[in-house]
């Protein structure tokens, strides 16, 4: 832990020399009712030595080791030379590093990244990371609404299908912005969006609609259908996607006849630990005509004068020196030492790696259906999945995931947690990490959890 | 030494406007605003048949170290736009006064345009803007 020390006399030193009058006249500023007192499990200031006994023992909640969580954050196995590569001096110590005067070494980094997600999401413009999939995905909801000039209503068709803290995320970015979020029921028997649901909004002028594949409760949706039909309205598609799907379904950019216009989603799957939460990066592609739209920069090869080939900032239009009140490249900076790391992972892993991941964590997910069906657990939703499934308890889920953590396993997701009547399904999710055992593992917790 | 030719209007934002024979206002950037902007790399154009008032922001001329919008010098519609300028920005450089036009504006007010700066008050304007 590094020692910073402020101590009283520093502490009035600093004040006196802005020419506040005390710490609570520096943040006088900040309106009272945004203020907070405490943060519940945050304690007061504490000696080093029990800082450092509290930190171990929250560290053990983290220890217990067959982890079947997924909803939005998955375990998968990373190459031990990824982070040893990626944590490098050159790679982690650099402000700014992909600045004009950057690296070289960063900006191939960040080209090649920006070619792999491309080449990954069959769009051909990606930028260089935002801070997650949910940010993104607002992200991409105003990029939409500057992008689609025909629409005027900046009205967007959000699925309910679609990650919670991602809409309740992009909410408190867009809301106040002017732009309306509709939600999107689903089938109740498939998990996915009915077409049909749709009708309702037939010939609006809607300017995007949102389409998760897979979607929060890890189904498959009738992605090409429902790109189709937003096109049709003169919408804008905006998909979200896991990474590592990709590898085995259809690109977004193939989507329908036309393709999906913008991709977003979370690189955490893609070289990053599941660390409680974070750090983890969100991507973003979008269509060559929407470049200038896009948030954040893009680097390109090029010939110098001498003929030698180098690397480039060669779009940076929503930087904050280029677009100041505009910019938007502020929301973007700076998940760099992260996408690193997810340009080692995938360089070293390659398309066939990356298929074998995703290949092999559908058919784990796939067996663990079948053997908790087997022991006559009824799963939610009748919908393809690619890793994930819900499993319906007949009791309340928390309950029982509280009962399999005493037994090593960290059982899924309550999705009572977001959805009303749901409160017997649990989301599980079997990653490539997963072997025969560790399923039959997870089936006994659960029998004997119920 | 930026050129200012005499028959034209300016604005403080450093558009310039033309009357055309059929009361329509044909707008660019001075050759004072392109010189400092550098080498056009992209405009934004407006739509044609969107409508602004006096003041709004309606196009962006972007180069590679900067981005300006581009005022509407008075309130009105607009009538055309440069296509030209989707394959060569650069004509904004060369010719801000030709070939470097952006739009073509119908005025709500056919007068309003007569309030705008004349070359020598548009002169001494970026001279005192140093």
């Amino acid at each position: 832990m590094a020692f910073v020390p402020h101590t009283a006399s520093d502490v009035s030193q600093m004040l006196a020399t802005i020419g506040a009058g005390s710490i609570d006249a520096l943040f006088d500023e900040i309106p009272a009712n945004l203020r907070v007192g405490g943060l519940p499990g945050i304690p007061p200031a504490l000696s080093e030595m029990q800082i450092s006994r509290l930190m171990e023992r929250r560290a053990g909640q983290d220890a217990i080791e067959l982890n079947f969580i997924g909803a939005g954050a998955y375990e998968h196995h990373i190459p031990a030379a990824v982070w040893q590569i990626a944590t490098r001096g050159e790679f982690y110590s650099a402000y700014t590093p992909y600045q004009a005067e950057a690296s070289q070494g960063t900006l191939q980094l960040i080209y090649e990244y920006q070619t792999m997600i491309s080449g990954l999401t069959g769009l051909p413009i990606s930028n260089a990371s935002l801070y997650d999939g949910a940010s993104a995905l607002a992200e991409a909801v105003l990029m939409a609404v500057r992008a689609n000039r025909r629409s005027k209503s900046r009205r967007i068709l959000l699925p309910r299908s679609v990650n919670p803290r991602y809409r309740s995320v992009t909410r408190a970015i867009v809301a106040s912005q002017g732009i309306e979020l509709i939600e999107l029921d689903f089938d109740a028997a498939t998990g996915r969006m009915d077409p049909a649901a749709l009708k309702a909004y037939e010939g609006q002028d809607i300017t995007a609609v949102v389409v998760p594949q897979p979607n929060f409760f890890g189904v498959l949706e009738e992605a090409d259908a429902l790109t189709d039909w937003a096109h049709a309205q003169g919408a804008q598609v905006i998909a979200v996607v896991n990474p590592v799907s990709l590898a085995l379904l259809k690109p977004p950019g193939e989507w329908g006849e036309a393709g999906a216009d913008m991709v977003v989603g979370d690189g955490q799957p893609l070289g990053a630990p599941l660390s409680s939460g974070g750090p983890y990066f969100g991507f973003m592609c979008c269509r060559k005509e929407h470049a200038r739209q896009m948030p954040g920069r893009i680097v390109g090869r090029t010939i110098d004068a001498d003929g030698k080939p180098g690397f480039v900032l060669t779009l940076q239009a929503r930087e904050q020196h280029i677009r100041r009140s505009k910019a938007t490249s502020n929301i973007c900076t700076n998940q760099g030492l992260v996408v690193t790391a997810a340009t080692i992972h995938m360089a070293l892993l390659g398309p066939e790696g990356l298929e074998r991941v995703a290949a092999s964590s559908m058919a784990n997910t796939q067996q663990l259906a079948e053997r908790l069906t087997a022991a006559g657990f009824e799963l939610a939703f009748s919908g393809e999945r690619f890793h994930e499934v819900a499993i319906r308890l007949g009791q309340d889920a928390r309950g029982v995931l509280a009962r399999m953590a005493d037994h090593g396993v960290l059982g899924g997701y309550a999705l009572g947690e977001d959805y009303a009547g749901m409160d017997d399904v649990v989301l599980v999710c079997a990653t490539e990490t997963k072997t025969s055992e560790d399923l039959d593992t997870y089936v006994n917790a659960l029998q004997a959890s119920v | 030494m930026s050129e200012v030719p005499g028959e034209l209007k300016y604005c403080q934002s450093h558009e310039w406007v033309r009357k055309e024979a059929d009361g329509s206002l044909t707008v660019g950037i001075s050759d004072h605003a392109q010189a400092l902007l550098g080498d056009l790399v992209f405009v934004e154009t407006p739509e044609v048949g969107a409508s602004f008032a006096a003041g709004d922001a309606c196009a962006v001329v972007e180069s590679v170290k900067a981005a300006s919008d581009v005022y509407a010098p008075v309130a009105g519609e607009v009538l055309a736009v440069n296509e030209d300028l989707a394959d060569s920005p650069e004509a904004v450089n060369n010719e801000p006064y030709g070939a470097g036009w952006i739009f073509r504006l119908q005025p709500a007010d056919a007068a309003a345009v007569d309030a705008l700066l004349d070359a020598a008050t548009y002169t001494a304007h970026i001279e005192s803007e140093g």
